[in-house]
């Protein structure tokens, strides 16, 4: 009987479920997070208008570098500052 | 999985305990003594290999399964143990007289044997041997999940089921490769490496172990697939980054020093390509450990659009040995004759054909051209890259008096690109700076953003370059350089 030893990390990742989409974003308050790409703010910059002329709060946020994963920090502060947030990809 | 045999060995509290194989020369030569000892009372022989043996005694036990032998923790036959209240009180190894005397009580014993003659090795820690009883034991210190496979599953088609395969067949790792392969190095198994992204797992050196056997590994590599994992572990070098990106890029891997010859790389003749085991096996076993440890799949968190045939394994050793320049590990601040490996976020490799260029200066401007066009011709600053400069190439620079330094010098001063080349619609490519750059001047490269190492075959005018990540720096992923220990 072959035993093999496990080569893996021996966990399963949790998947959650994500928060369901809010029906109206009136009242709410909208993160946009730019990660840092290239012409990622033109794209945030015309959501930012459109958003802010409904009377929706924006706050901006940016990733320091597209590379790496968002500090701890930010997304933590996001987490208690937006009930919505949205990110782009650019380039 | 097989019992562990849970009861002390069933051993004379009192007395001599002999431990012997007929395999050995110096136990036969002691046969007589051990007849001698029997006689006078007290002796009981354990024979490791033939149960008959040694004949001279009226009833030696068999241990040709080596239990009692593992529990005593014999190394050398014969051994001779004085046993008193349950307990070993004394032992000696091979056959020396004043010992035995001692030991046994008795004098004059083999007095016609000479008075010193070395033993022979235990057959319980014969290599295999000895990780099967660790294994019947319980000792292999190895906590990682048992997987059994079932009666008739074909170990190599479950390996592939279970997802743990870059694509590959894999060497199955039992308990018995995976405790050869930590005789690789003295740390402890348990021994959290780093945490291996994405998911940020911590790596242990077993779990190392554990897919370098899968990747084909020696034993003796496991010391370089550590400090390799080590180095692309390193927050600098971004490996979350550079396994997550659409970019092409994945960990490339340069190893120097004297491991190299003693693990038997190759730095010479199809340095990069197929065909040595030690250069394949080891980054293969990085990116299994990426795959399997760190959660990191293609089309999951690997968003590579093409990637490159290197993530399968891409690691080399320099040719130091016929160089005129520093080692790459000693530009990086590594003692010479220290082996250590770097990481390099990397893909591909492009040629750099140059046939007639016989001065420095021709041929580091053909270098220069080639590397410009990493990427796109149209952006700089680009990225990071490696060249790899073949020993025909090397030679040029030699015989001209060029240090590694100056060749560095001069392809940065010919990598500026002035911005009217770069702009937007230049060449007819869209590709490009805005226009308001047109008047300003861009390198290619970040300062440090190029690193040369000599390798390759003997003939042939074709050097290599091996293409960075467009966040190289920094921000993004820098080259990170361990040394390598046991």
């Amino acid at each position: 009987m072959t035993i093999l030893l496990d080569p893996t990390s021996e966990r399963s990742p949790t998947s959650r479920e994500r928060l369901g989409r809010p029906d109206r974003l009136e009242g709410l308050t909208v993160g946009l997070l730019d990660i840092s790409k290239p012409r990622g703010d033109v794209f945030l910059d015309r959501l930012d208008e459109r958003l802010t002329e409904r009377g929706i709060t924006v706050k901006r946020y940016m990733k320091p570098t597209v590379a790496k994963p968002a500090p701890l920090p930010l997304t933590q502060q996001i987490g208690a500052e937006v009930n919505v947030v949205i990110e782009g990809l650019a380039d | 999985m097989s019992k562990v045999p849970s009861i002390e060995p069933n051993l004379p509290a009192d007395g001599l305990i002999a431990i012997v194989k007929r395999d050995c020369p110096t136990c036969v030569l002691t046969a007589p003594v051990l007849a001698e000892l029997a006689r006078l009372g007290g002796l009981t022989v354990y024979t490791q290999d033939d149960p008959t043996f040694p004949e001279s005694v009226a009833a030696p036990i068999d241990d040709t399964a080596l239990d009692v032998s593992h529990r005593l923790g014999i190394e050398i036959v014969p051994t001779l143990i004085r046993r008193q209240d349950g307990k070993d009180v004394a032992r000696t190894y091979g056959w020396d007289r004043a010992e035995w005397e001692r030991i046994s009580g008795f004098q004059g014993i083999g007095a016609d044997l000479p008075a010193f003659r070395p033993g022979c090795g235990a057959k319980n820690v014969e290599p295999d041997v000895l990780e099967q009883l660790k294994i019947r034991f319980g000792e292999t210190g190895l906590t990682s999940r048992h997987i059994q496979l079932g009666e008739g599953e074909d170990e190599f088609e479950a390996m592939f089921e279970r997802g743990w395969s870059d694509g590959l067949p894999m060497v199955p790792p039992t308990q018995e490769r995976v405790m050869r392969m930590l005789q690789g190095t003295i740390r402890d198994p348990q021994e959290v490496v780093g945490l291996a992204p994405p998911n940020l797992i911590p790596l242990t050196v077993e779990k190392v172990a554990i897919n370098a056997v899968m990747a084909g590994c020696k034993p003796e590599y496991l010391p370089v697939v550590l400090a390799a994992v080590e180095a692309a572990l390193d927050p600098a070098f971004t490996m979350h980054g550079v396994l997550a990106t659409t970019m092409f890029v994945g960990p490339v891997l340069v190893v120097n020093g004297p491991i190299r010859n003693q693990i038997r790389m190759n730095a010479r003749g199809n340095a990069l390509g197929q065909g040595n085991r030690a250069n394949a096996t080891i980054g293969r076993a990085l990116q299994l450990i990426i795959r399997n440890v760190g959660g990191g799949r293609p089309q999951e968190v690997d968003r590579a659009t093409l990637g490159n045939p290197g993530k399968y394994t891409y690691c080399f050793a320099e040719d130091e040995e016929g160089s005129s320049w520093d080692p790459l590990s000693v530009e990086r601040g590594i003692p010479r004759g220290v082996s250590a490996v770097t990481v390099f976020a990397g893909f591909g490799l492009q040629g750099v054909v140059d046939q007639k260029s016989r001065d420095p200066e021709s041929l580091s401007r053909s270098m220069a051209e080639s590397l410009k066009a990493i990427h796109n011709v149209k952006i700089a600053p680009s990225c990071d890259a490696m060249l790899v400069v073949c020993p025909e190439h090397e030679r040029t620079f030699r015989n001209a008096g060029w240090s590694k330094q100056r060749l560095y010098e001069e392809l940065y001063k010919l990598c500026e690109v002035p911005g009217e080349k770069l702009v937007t619609g230049a060449l007819g490519i869209t590709e490009g700076r805005p226009l308001s750059d047109a008047n300003k001047t861009f390198n290619k490269f970040r300062p440090e953003g190029l690193m040369i190492v000599r390798a390759g075959g003997g003939a042939g005018m074709f050097s290599g370059i091996i293409g960075g990540w467009s966040s190289g720096g920094a921000a993004g992923s820098l080259p990170v350089t361990r040394e390598v220990k046991s």
